[in-house]
């Protein structure tokens, strides 16, 4: 199929909206009436068919628009992203597993040409046609990783993997959950999860950690995270909290349907072949909650989550203040009939909601 | 009183320890304020017939105490920034089995042991003891700018001018914690600064 691509932004008049398709497979990341962190990876092995799973890195109608934005966040502040020297094999990698997957799963949309070393590259929703050689800088306008993330949604983190700890050498983050990549670049698994309360206690870095390290060439996997957005900003940095924070206090009972976005990230690993680095995309899907209603099973679902989450997460997520609206408005959704188990939607098999 | 025992952190906080003397080819012993006192614990004449000696008083009163101990050479200086070209110089310079010993503030140590490691020293071979004032070395994650000697929680960024709280989120690459905007939600609304540890 053919993808419509969005002409919308992420800021200002922020214009984003998701198409019926996109809410249809939006990565839903409740997959039953309640949530506490855990270890919870699969296999990216694909998925049903138009799911945002199906892809190794999916392409969705936000493309065109997120790259965009992602130029402009880069503009401002060229620390979004950096690589440390010792990880430029790593970003040549990064850019052949891009190139070759998205060029095999989305052909009419991106084409490699390889003969040798001499690859062209063209990437035709952002009219791209390039010839570089393989590991050679000097052919590209900027180095590996930046140039091929440039082109890909969703943040990229790099890791070295040394000492049985993987260390956060290079990364590509302009659509971020509240966190500094300047800040944490250099630091390994342990130290740049610290701020994340409870998980640590609980066991689930060191058992997340050592299912990392075992992660082989061709066998990726994934993992949902989540949290919670007033209007559709990608660029939630802690660089700019300071500018977007006020925004949290612009929530009201009429406008928080349209405003208030559940954000979801699809995290995915994947084993490098040459530098033996471990790439891990972050890829954010936003919805408003007005959207998410139109799903039955999501609305019971979400109102009960909210509900039922620890404050420790609230607050760490950053919506403890907002959470009694939002539950105001979720409750209208949540007719108290049971839902079905897994993330999906069940549009066909789900009652629609009781009035 | 200038032992100080921090609380339990998160996992990014460094840890401290406590300076013991150790066989080596020779000692570097790098320490601010009431770091001298940790410096004044661990030397024997022995080491330092070996030693360089490099103290950033801050008004301490140690200098004479340090020299007493006639250390094979001595630096006194009036800042980090003053005394980190003679440190890159030493560690340079450093040949196999130098032993480098660390005391005082965090951000004396953090920074020192940056330099130690970039040099190439094992970090086996670096150790570090707290000492003193438990101020503070902050980066502004909005401007990039570093606050040396924080000693309050919010405190307000000496470059950029927000007012920050002090986070427990520490880098080593920048030897620095993490100050971020206290009033973003709430303009003006800036809480009395405490002691960090009050
Ligand atoms: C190697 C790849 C990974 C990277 C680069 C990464 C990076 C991060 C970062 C930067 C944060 C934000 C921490 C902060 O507050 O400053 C975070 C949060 C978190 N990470 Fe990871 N992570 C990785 C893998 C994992 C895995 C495998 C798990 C599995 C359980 C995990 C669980 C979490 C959790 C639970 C949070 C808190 C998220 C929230 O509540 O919003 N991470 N991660």
């Amino acid at each position: 199929m053919t993808i419509q691509f969005n002409d919308e932004s992420f800021r200002d008049d922020y214009s984003f909206y998701n198409s019926e398709r996109a809410i249809k497979r939006f990565p839903f990341p409740f997959h039953e009436d309640s949530y506490m962190y855990s270890v919870n990876m699969e296999q990216h092995r694909g998925g049903p068919k138009d799911s945002v799973y199906e892809k190794r890195f999916d392409v969705d109608e936000h493309y065109v628009s997120e790259m965009r934005d992602r130029a402009l966040v880069l503009a401002d502040d060229p620390l979004r992203c950096q690589s440390l020297p010792h990880m430029t094999l790593a970003g040549w990698d990064l850019l052949e597993l891009i190139m070759v997957s998205k060029s095999e799963d989305y052909p009419d949309l991106f084409e490699l040409h390889r003969d040798g070393n001499t690859w062209r590259w063209i990437n035709k929703p952002l009219g791209i046609d390039d010839t570089f050689t393989f590991l050679d800088e000097a052919t590209l306008p900027y180095g590996p990783m930046e140039y091929i993330t440039r082109q890909a949604q969703g943040d990229f983190a790099v890791l070295d993997q040394r000492d049985d700890n993987l260390w956060m050498d290079a990364g590509m983050v302009t659509t971020q959950a509240d966190w500094s990549l300047d800040f944490d670049i250099g630091m390994n698994f342990f130290e740049w999860h610290a701020p994340v309360p409870l998980a640590h206690e609980k066991g689930i870095f060191v058992r997340a950690l050592k299912f990392l390290l075992n992660i082989q060439q061709g066998a990726p996997a994934r993992r949902l995270n989540w949290t919670m957005t007033v209007n559709p900003l990608l660029d939630t940095s802690p660089e700019n909290y300071h500018k977007w924070g006020i925004q949290k206090t612009t929530l009201t009972p009429e406008n928080i349907g349209a405003k208030q976005h559940l954000r979801v990230e699809l995290q995915t690993f994947f084993r490098l072949p040459r530098s033996n680095a471990l790439v891990f995309p972050i890829r954010c899907y936003l919805c408003s909650f007005q959207d998410l209603m139109t799903v039955p099973k999501w609305g019971r679902r979400l109102h009960r989550v909210v509900r039922d989450l620890p404050v420790e997460l609230a607050t760490y997520k950053g919506f403890i203040a907002n959470r009694p609206m939002m539950l105001d408005y979720l409750e209208n959704f949540d007719d108290g009939l049971p839902t079905s188990p897994g993330i999906w939607p069940d549009l066909e098999t789900e009652p629609p909601l009781k009035t | 009183m200038t032992k100080f025992t921090f609380p339990e952190s998160i996992k990014s906080r460094p840890i401290y320890g406590t300076l013991e003397a150790r066989e080596g080819s020779a000692h570097l012993l790098v320490a601010d304020a009431h770091g001298a006192e940790a410096l004044l614990e661990v030397a024997t004449p022995e080491m330092m017939a070996k030693a360089h000696i490099m103290y950033i008083p801050k008004g301490e009163d140690f200098e004479a105490k340090l020299r007493a101990l006639k250390p094979a050479s001595f630096y006194s200086g009036p800042s980090y920034a003053a005394a980190e070209p003679r440190l890159l110089k030493t560690l340079e310079d450093a040949r196999m089995g130098l032993q480098v010993y660390l005391a005082g503030t965090e951000g004396l140590m953090g920074q020192a042991m940056n330099a130690a490691m970039a040099a190439g020293i094992p970090y086996t071979a670096i150790q570090t003891e707290h000492r003193g004032s438990v101020a503070r070395r902050m980066q502004c994650v909005h401007c990039k700018g570093i606050t040396e000697d924080v000693e309050t929680d919010p405190f307000v960024c000496s470059h950029c001018g927000l007012n920050l709280f002090v986070r427990d989120h520490y880098s080593r690459r920048l030897a620095a914690y993490q100050g971020v905007c206290i009033d973003a939600e709430d303009p003006g609304n800036v809480p009395e600064p405490k002691g960090i540890y009050e």
